[in-house]
């Protein structure tokens, strides 16, 4: 006699809570096959506002965090994927349609891209910065700084990407002290949400990494336009429709956006998407012994 | 007599040997352009110095075809080396010319002899200077082994400071191995122009350098042609945005400079004197047409009252006139538009209800001119303490604690520079790290250096120039790939998804 | 450094009204410390900025001529003797003998027991720089050093102005004030200050040696400018030119400020003497012009003004000549002495 399952409910996570969409929208989430595997959050234009509100109010103490801090919270990242590899092994293989190892691979790559990603937190900004040897009797330092809030579409292929395309776009924001509101793989969505839950059980605190699953094309709009969204990472927005993230860039630009254009696939790591979302804050000091 | 008035000493333009018009600089050459010609006048006399060429859509197709080649053919396959000593040449051909420079930007600019003497010339000179050095070593600019140039730049320049912001452009460009076809400001043209012959005494190689004259059209017909690489902007912020606009999907790379509302801070322990040139310099230094000017003077309240004193006693001593004299320390505002607009604002500040004080000073009866003003009983909320004035007007306001300073410094949507005065170190560099934009002078105000990378957050625009930074901006990186695996990216084609979208 | 028991300094008009009336070293030191530091980049800066005033033509006149008039002909060796005092003397009062048009200097500066001799040449020129004579000013209190007892410093002034002294030039006991004992350094510009009383009731000017270039820094300079001006000090003076640096513009544009805050404060104006290195012309004029800027043109008067030089009239003379023929002059137009 096999045992009644308990399946699990998928919610957003927004600002270290797990909420269902204000809207009380859902949608169907299937197997590449079209089993039926979850009701998924709809999330609407209004989470995505709130979720920006709760990425905000996160970012300072977030930035302002050690950078050995805020590495020690990414590496336990890795730890807790880990641990609960089995999870999102099978999540992939449901909900991409993928053999075990083949989602095992995609879950080793996103634990060794955490690691990775990790290491940099306390490293990064000796690479992108310096000391300048200007003329003049001062102290002058160039030292990267968090952009500040972080809009991002994640990797919307369908098999591949549904976990590392969502680690290999919001680690790089977030290891500098960004926040980030991020859209997950619509159509694989689950391990997503399963990813913010080790995220709220790890060290990460709440409102750094928001997680909207629904529809990019509807969400994106409103992340890009957002006046409190410092830079947006259009790396799934390829797939929107076609040539649709230029709109976005074109609405990201009212305020001076920093964007990052689409990628194919996940984005492999590198510095690269780190610096892409900091900035270069240069400061002066004058100098005497007198 | 009063000796404070100093006698006249008005630097001679005998040295300036100017045409009497100006073509555009295509291919090494100077050509005709094709829209309606303009004269540049003196902002101080309002006298005509030279008509200049209008560059249409045509002459800015030549400019970048041009560039084109020379980026084909030349450039990009000499060695770093070489692009080196051209860029070496120029600098000292930028030394030796310094007085001539000097003057002409003065007169076409409006600004002090003094500023452009020792701040904008020597400065255009160390530019050229310090990328002239790069060229060959580019690898080591941590962009990867081997950074690609990205072809042709399109630069266009504001008028606050000419040749400067040409230098800012154009050095790291050419160090970079890029081509560059660049437009002054239409009220500022003369110094690039002199530039250009700077390059045809170089024996730079012909469509290495291309300046086109003209006005926004011209601009914005640069901007978006099809054959351009990369961007590059400096001005202000609702130009920088219908930029990004025309850029976007494009894949060109795109660097910005624009606004800003910069926040000089003075805390109560502060070296009140030094403070006090500081604000000064901050402000009205080149008529305060500085995107990085410390417009809002924020004081700790205690010594509110004491240091408004003491500056306003501070701007009695400035002497505003004749730029040419090698002792006036306010020059002319550069166009009759922007006073108009320097004007405007300021009414807007006294209709709001705050206070408005400029010394006694006596205003030239041609040409355009602003006193230096401060405002005080300014509140956040106010026009003048938000929008950018972009000349020499000071909006004072106040604050309590250090945390209410940071508040209200970060309090707006521009992030390029602020100013911290104060005796106390580890405040000064805690609130360094708290303050949202991209320069922070600490017990110094307005100091640009080469070395040093300059540029903001926020809708003050977005990319570094100077420094190591500043090379980033013209550079491809070659990569770094980190040693995991994982499913391979690739940029989507831009250009085309652009097109799938064309309205 | 602790003050258990709070020592009553010697009252000093200043001090009292600033600090109260039962001045204690205690809250002399409050005042000091309390003083908010000095930039030194900026503060040069500010200083190198004043010096690119061009002064041309009838301003470079008035400069040239002011220059003179406001200054202290100086000689200050081991081997001064009445003759070479005689001498300069005779300088002072005719710099330039060719040209009878060129203001008297406004004092001569010696060694106390040179006051004699210059009062002697002087006769009848003696007198108010402010009115176109020319005064005595004699260094005291066992200068350069000031390494003497209290009591030797004042027995050292008060016999330069018995002997017909108008000015005293002080050095201030720099140990003393870089070890923290400001209240020592108070009561002995205070004692002298009061040495300098004539005996008709009436003071000779005391100028105040801070030797600056042995303070150092900044912070140090403007403490000591205050010090000087609480305890009395007519005039603030950078440095007795035995050590190097003597006067520098950014020093004195630091005191000028010290000067102008103190008149901002009471109303009161004191006088500035930069001394020594000052040899040109031209750097000359930089110091008027910081003058001018800082504290008011109205400072460049006798009694507010003056440097203290030994071969900077010649070169003034120099220009002067210059201006007055347009041609430029040479060293064998000038006298040596």
């Amino acid at each position: 006699m096999s045992r009644l399952s308990v399946p699990k409910t998928y919610k957003l996570a927004i600002g270290g809570a797990f909420p269902r969409s204000e809207s009380g929208r859902t949608y169907v989430v299937t197997s590449p096959a079209g089993e039926f595997l979850a009701n998924a959050s709809l999330a609407s234009r209004k989470d995505a506002r709130d979720a920006v509100v709760a990425a905000r109010s996160a970012q300072a103490k977030w930035a302002g965090a050690t950078a050995y801090n805020r590495g020690q919270v990414l590496y336990r990242i890795a730890e807790l994927l880990e641990g609960r590899r089995a999870q999102f092994v099978d999540e992939i293989v449901q909900s991409e349609g993928v053999t075990a190892a083949v989602a095992g691979a995609q879950v080793d790559a996103t634990i060794d891209l955490w690691v990775w990603y990790a290491g940099w937190a306390d490293k990064y900004a000796q690479v992108a910065g310096n000391g300048n040897p200007v003329s003049g009797p001062y102290f002058n330092l160039s030292v990267p700084d968090a952009t500040g809030v972080v809009a991002a579409i994640a990797p919307q292929d369908r098999t591949g990407v549904s976990l590392l395309g969502l680690a290999a776009v919001v680690a790089p924001i977030v290891l500098s002290g960004n926040t980030v509101v991020v859209v997950a793989n619509e159509a694989a969505p689950l391990s997503a949400i399963s990813l913010a839950e080790v995220l709220a059980t790890s060290d990460v605190p709440g409102g750094v990494v928001n997680v909207l699953t629904g529809s990019p094309a509807e969400l994106a709009p409103w992340l890009a336009s957002h006046a409190d969204v410092n830079a947006l990472d259009l790396a799934g927005a390829g797939s929107i429709a076609d040539g649709a993230w230029v709109d976005l860039q074109i609405t990201a630009a009212e305020t001076l956006k920093r964007v990052l254009p689409p990628v194919e696939g996940a984005p492999a790591p590198s510095l690269e998407r780190i610096t892409a979302f900091v900035e270069t804050k240069t400061v002066w000091h004058t100098k005497a012994m007198l | 007599m009063s000796f404070l008035e100093y006698a006249p000493a008005p630097e001679s333009t005998a040295i300036l040997n100017l045409r009497d018009s100006y073509g555009l600089f295509i291919d090494g050459e100077f050509v005709d352009g094709h829209g309606a010609a303009f004269a540049t006048i003196s902002p101080s006399t309002e006298k005509r110095i030279a008509e200049v060429a209008c560059a249409d859509a045509s002459d800015v197709d030549r400019a970048v075809a041009a560039a084109r080649r020379a980026y084909d053919r030349t450039w990009s396959r000499m060695s770093g080396a070489d692009r080196g000593k051209y860029l070496f040449r120029i600098a000292r051909l930028i030394q030796e010319r310094a007085r001539e420079l000097a003057v002409a930007e003065s007169l076409d600019n409006g600004k002090p002899i003094k500023e452009t003497r020792d701040v904008d010339i020597p400065l255009v000179a160390a530019w050229f200077f310090y990328y002239a050095g790069w060229a060959d070593k580019l690898e080591y600019a941590g962009l990867g082994s081997s950074p690609r140039a990205l072809g042709v730049a399109a630069q266009v320049i504001p008028w606050n400071f000419p040749l400067l912001m040409l230098a800012w452009k154009i050095a790291p460009a050419l160090a970079a191995g890029n081509t560059v076809v660049l437009k002054p400001a239409e009220t500022t043209p003369l110094t690039a122009l002199l530039f250009a012959e700077i390059c045809q005494q170089a024996d730079l190689p012909a469509g290495v350098v291309n300046i086109i004259t003209g006005a926004g059209e011209t601009g914005r017909a640069l901007v978006s042609h099809d054959d351009v690489n990369k961007v590059a902007f400096t001005g202000s912020t609702p130009v920088g945005r219908e930029i990004a606009r025309a850029v976007a999907g494009t894949g060109k790379k795109l660097t910005l400079e624009l606004g800003g509302k910069g926040a000089n801070i003075v805390f109560d322990d502060a070296a009140m004197d030094q403070a006090v040139e500081g604000i000064v310099s901050g402000i009205f230094f080149n008529q305060g047409h500085v995107c990085c000017a410390g417009s809002r003077l924020l004081v700790q309240e205690n010594v509110h009252d004491e240091l408004v004193d003491r500056l306003k006693t501070r701007l009695s001593t400035l002497r505003l006139g004749d730029p040419l004299d090698k002792n006036t320390d306010i020059g002319a505002i550069n166009s009759r538009e922007q006073l108009d607009r320097i004007r405007a604002l300021s009414d807007i500040g006294e209709q709001e209800g705050a206070e408005r004080w400029s010394p006694a000073c006596e205003i030239p009866s041609n040409g355009f001119w602003f006193a230096p003003t401060i405002f005080t009983n300014v509140s956040t909320s106010h026009r003048i303490a938000r929008d950018e004035i972009f000349g020499p007007v000071l909006s004072v306001l106040t604050f309590r604690t250090p945390e209410e300073a940071v508040a209200k410094a970060n309090n707006t949507p521009y992030g390029l520079s602020a100013g911290i005065w104060t005796e106390k170190a580890s405040r000064m560099l805690a609130l360094a790290d708290r303050l949202r934009a991209g320069v922070v002078w600490a017990n110094t105000f307005n100091k640009f250096d080469p070395a040093s990378p300059f540029g903001g957050y926020k809708e003050s625009g977005y990319g570094r120039e100077g420094g190591r930074h500043g090379l980033a901006a013209y550079l491809e990186a070659s990569g770094w790939q980190a040693p995991i695996e994982s499913s391979p990216a690739s940029p989507r084609s831009g250009r085309k998804a652009r097109k799938a979208v064309a309205k | 450094m602790t003050i258990d028991h709070p020592v009553a300094l010697a009252p000093a008009d200043r001090a009292v009204r600033l600090l109260g009336g039962d001045l204690t070293e205690k809250a002399l030191r409050l005042h000091l410390d309390g003083l908010t530091g000095v930039d030194a980049v900026g503060l040069e800066a500010r200083a190198a900025n004043l010096a690119t005033r061009s002064i041309k033509t009838s301003s470079k006149a008035w400069a040239l001529d002011t220059i003179i008039s406001t200054c202290d002909l100086t000689t200050l060796e081991g081997a001064d003797t009445p003759g070479k005092v005689r001498s300069l003397v005779a300088k002072a009062v005719m710099p330039d003998p060719s040209d009878p048009s060129c203001p008297r200097v406004a004092a001569v500066c010696v060694y106390g027991d040179m006051v004699p001799y210059a009062v002697e040449a002087l006769g009848a020129l003696h007198g108010d720089p402010d009115h176109g004579l020319v005064s005595v000013a004699a260094v005291a209190t066992a200068f350069p050093s000031g390494r003497a007892s209290l009591d030797i410093k004042i027995a050292d002034t008060r016999e330069a102005v018995a002997a017909g002294a108008d000015e005293i030039d002080m050095v201030i006991d720099r140990g003393a004030f870089l070890s923290g004992r400001y209240g020592l350094v108070f009561d002995q510009i205070v004692a002298v200050k009061e040495a300098c009383r004539r005996v008709d009731g009436s003071f000779a000017h005391l100028k105040v040696i801070l030797e600056t270039g042995e303070l150092q820094t900044y912070d140090n300079v403007r403490r000591a400018s205050w010090l000087a001006i609480l305890a009395g000090a007519d005039f603030i003076k950078t440095s007795t030119g035995k050590v190097s640096p003597a006067a520098t513009l950014p020093v004195t544009l630091l005191m000028l400020e010290v000067i102008r805050d103190w008149n901002r404060l009471t109303g009161e104006r004191i006088g500035m003497k930069p001394a020594g290195g000052i040899r040109s012309s031209k750097d000359a004029v930089r110091y008027l012009v910081t003058v001018a800027e800082t504290v008011g043109e109205e400072w460049l008067v006798p009694h507010l003004w003056r440097f203290g030089a030994s071969s900077l009239v010649n070169d003034v003379l120099l220009q002067r000549q210059k201006m007055t023929t347009g041609h430029y002059s040479g060293p064998d137009y000038v006298t040596v002495d």
